[in-house]
């Protein structure tokens, strides 16, 4: 029977969420449990639905398996708008703060939800799809393990779900980048581990012989999150039907665990996880090879090596002792050259066909997002050095170098590797349209632009404002007139994440009207069609 | 074991071994027999899907 | 060379890629985070540190409820301007009982890890409700909700274990008491000697303006205004200190 087992432990489980729903020991724990239950009470509604007696039709073992991967094409794209929406929210509440609304949506509850949403529900889906589409077009195989695909790519959804509503009720464990508590960590181990065991195991059966270099960053981001991910949760949770839990390590240990997982869920989740995607999808669009294999291989042993250093470089000057400050910093300013392998690698694949980048709009999206990665991972090993550090840290400054990063290159990559699969996975001729990705492309490079410049003008200004001494020794300015000073400069931020957000939502349109098998009747894009020759 | 024992280690012994490694990776992908299979791994995505 | 024989290398080419990338990953980590263990010098010595009282507990788990983290450090970096303007600059010995630790990343808002006994209670109360009544440049959300909600007393006690089972000294008699100590500390009518004796320092009293329950309110308050207070530093050796 299909589905069978599969019904009957969905609905075990949702029984399981009612009775600690109903013994939970605290309010927000027993609320969450009743989101668990409605949720799962949904999908076993779904497969009831979706039960079938007749026998399995036959599975051709040679084609792809494209379906996870449609649904993980939407999915990137709608948590992608859904989480930028919390963030131009939360971009609002701080130049207006009467748009807090107590106890829910205020901005300390609402902020995890829009890190979290635009990191691990849009980029993990990105991540998770292309990931999924790359291993097997690079593999020549099949995905491992049948139905393996739809429990990770479902799982994963539910683990975003808790994660959310949890945020809402108030239940988190304050790490940033892995605020979820202990129970909801415990499923994305179990998710993570199939996922390991899906990309692993399609490698392991795959017909070509080479493993592409795209599957190596991928591979490496999938194993190296696993063991951030599980040490930096090791928890004591207070009663085993309770949201609360305190972590094993405390004060100074606790900190620079935090600052090695959240360093490295940039370095790994949203670095070598689209540099794989970069690796596959850029030569794809441009239709040449990558420009040096070589140079990727010495730059991933690189990356990956160097990295995982460079976490001590958020606590600069803390209670962190020096030795371990100094060795986080000296790994950062060396882990400005693997980077740039990256970027010289990424940049040159295009090298002889450089006029795609004015007649193609994915093409250019890529490049630009390059670009951005390019310029990211020089300003962050500088921000690293101490001395920097000591003015920008505190600051927006950090929050601009966090989107230059997160806006340009994970966000363009992304958006670049969503427009050319969408049309293939959907057997489309084409984009509904090409003239929308100009527009997409322009509304959000702008929409960078002013964030970045303004998170750096306000975070300059505030740094220089908190240390500033008049002739008589005195400080200058209290922290509350600093905070008034940053009033101008939140709105224009505000306005900059807008134009990126109304970016994506034309590429929502795009692809939805893309899936739907519409094409726009538009004139072709300057250059894209060869101009008439001349009669010889 | 203190600190200035770790250091010690570190700035000698464990920075030559690193060094090593490191010229030893770039030797190993930049041999003279690497290109071509270099080349045509490289090649890859660009085969038929 | 036989088929079989091809598979078994390219098998063991994938798992060596796996088991090659987290040896090189684990590096790292392990050569920062594991001396930070054993290194004695890691936390300073000093005075005054205990473990914190229920109702600090409870307040200090709103503040993390609230992600109050993300815009408020708790951690003073030794500069001029911040000894100024928040105190003494903090040491790592005045978060070893923090299960998980506060120092945050940003000050949107100014640091709190002094805050203790800069302001009175009623400012707290009055500032948390409606923090631009006290403060018109503040651009921080209104926390009123919590004076109305009384705290959840459901056997208190299993945290004080959880942090036990972590390494927080709380003694057999600490726990035993945590529920009645968690009550006392915000009544009024209380006798707080046991409480003061198991929690030195601790503020005891009405904090909210409400004596006739415990709330949330009293609890975040009780938290906020121990900050900071508990190391003496006529005592402390800042040589013996520096790592």
């Amino acid at each position: 029977m299909k589905f069978g087992t599969e019904t009957v432990a969905l609905s075990l489980f949702a029984f399981a969420a009612l009775v600690a729903a109903g013994f939970g020991v605290d309010e927000p724990f027993r609320q969450h449990m009743w989101v668990l239950f409605i949720v799962l009470v949904g999908f076993t509604a779904i497969l009831l639905r979706n039960t079938s007696f007749a026998p399995a039709a036959p599975i051709d073992p040679s084609a792809y398996m494209d379906g996870p991967i449609r649904y993980g094409a939407i999915a990137t794209m709608f948590w992608g708008v859904v989480g930028m929406l919390v963030g131009v929210v939360i971009a609002l509440q701080l130049a207006y703060p009467d748009l807090n609304i107590q106890p829910w949506f205020n901005f300390g509850r609402l902020r995890p939800l829009h890190t979290s949403g635009v990191v691990f529900a849009f980029g993990g889906n990105a991540l998770l799809c292309t990931s999924m589409y790359v291993v097997q077009r690079t593999c020549r195989a099949r995905l491992f393990g049948g139905n393996l695909a739809w429990f990770v790519f479902w799982g994963y959804q539910l683990f975003i779900v808790m994660a959310a509503t949890g945020y809402l009720l108030g239940i988190t464990e304050s790490r940033e980048y892995a605020e979820p508590e202990w129970y909801v960590d415990i499923w994305l181990t179990i998710v993570w581990v199939a996922y390991l065991l899906l990309f692993l195991g399609t490698i392991l059966k795959r017909k070509e012989p080479h493993i592409y270099v795209a599957n190596w960053f991928y591979l490496s981001f999938i194993v190296t999150i696993a063991m951030l991910h599980v040490v930096n949760n090791l928890s004591m949770p207070a009663s085993f039907l309770g949201s609360k839990s305190y972590s094993a390590f405390s004060g100074v240990q606790d900190a620079l665990t935090q600052w090695w997982y959240g360093h490295n869920a940039v370095g790994f989740f949203l670095t070598a996880g689209f540099l794989g995607m970069m690796y596959y999808f850029v030569p794809k669009q441009a239709n040449r090879p990558v420009y040096s294999y070589r140079l990727s291989i010495i730059h991933f042993w690189a990356l990956i090596f160097l990295y995982i250093w460079a976490g001590p470089h958020h606590l600069h000057y803390t209670a962190l002792p020096d030795w371990a400050q100094t060795l986080g910093m000296v790994f950062s300013i060396m882990l400005w050259m693997p980077s740039w392998g990256g970027m010289i690698n990424g940049l040159m694949t295009l090298s002889g066909a450089w006029d795609k980048i004015r007649t193609d709009p994915i093409i250019r999206m890529m490049v630009i997002a390059i670009a951005f990665y390019g310029m990211s991972t020089f300003e962050g090993p500088m921000m690293s050095i101490k001395s920097v550090n000591s003015l920008s840290h505190y600051t927006d400054w950090t929050i601009g170098h966090v989107h230059s990063g997160a806006l340009g290159w994970v966000g363009m990559i992304s958006f670049g590797a969503i427009y050319y699969m969408v049309p293939k996975l959907w057997n489309r001729e084409r984009l509904y349209s090409l003239r929308l990705v100009t527009w997409h492309f322009w509304l959000a490079t702008l929409g960078i632009v002013v964030y970045a410049a303004v998170m750096w003008v306000s975070g300059i200004m505030q740094g220089l404002m908190w240390r500033e001494y008049d002739e008589q020794g005195f400080l200058v300015y209290s922290f509350a007139e600093t905070v008034a000073a940053m009033h101008p400069y939140y709105i224009m931020r505000a306005v900059g994440g807008a134009m990126y957000l109304s970016g994506a939502l034309i590429m929502a349109w795009n692809i939805t009207m893309t899936i739907l098998g519409h094409q726009r009747q538009e004139q072709p894009l300057p250059g894209s069609v060869p101009a008439l020759q001349p009669a010889q | 074991m203190d600190y200035n024992l770790m250091r010690e280690f570190a700035d000698s012994w464990g920075l030559l071994a690193m060094a090593l490694f490191f010229v030893g990776c770039i030797a190993f992908a930049l041999r003279p027999g690497g290109r071509s299979q270099a080349d045509e791994a490289a090649r890859i995505p660009l085969k038929d899907d | 060379m036989g088929l079989m024989d091809k598979h078994a290398i390219i098998e063991k080419n994938a798992t060596l890629l796996l088991v090659g990338s987290l040896l090189v990953v684990t590096v790292g980590g392990i050569v920062e985070i594991a001396p930070l263990f054993y290194l004695d010098n890691t936390i300073e010595k000093v005075e005054g540190m205990r473990p914190y009282s229920p109702l600090e507990l409870a307040g200090r788990n709103i503040y993390v409820r609230e992600g109050c983290y993300l815009c408020h450090s708790q951690m003073i970096r030794p500069f001029r301007d911040e000894v100024e303007r928040y105190g003494h600059y903090s040491l790592a010995a005045e978060s070893m009982y923090d299960h998980p630790f506060q120092w945050g990343s940003k000050r949107t808002g100014p640091d709190l890890a002094r805050v203790g006994d800069r302001y009175s209670n009623d400012w707290h109360v009055q500032h948390l409700s409606d923090p631009r009544s006290v403060v018109p440049e503040s651009i921080m959300p209104k926390y009123a909700f919590l004076k109305d909600t009384p705290i959840q007393v459901k056997d208190f006690s299993t945290h004080l274990v959880a942090n036990r089972r972590v390494g927080v000294p709380y003694s057999d008699d600490m726990i035993a008491h945590a529920n009645a100590d968690l009550m006392a500390q915000a009544d009024p009518n209380a006798d707080t000697s046991g409480l003061l004796s198991r929690y030195p320092k601790a503020k005891v009293g009405d904090l909210d303006g409400n004596p006739q329950q415990v709330t949330e309110m009293d609890a975040l308050v009780a938290y906020l205004q121990m900050l900071g207070t508990l190391v003496d530093f006529k005592h402390y050796d800042e040589a013996a200190g520096y790592r």
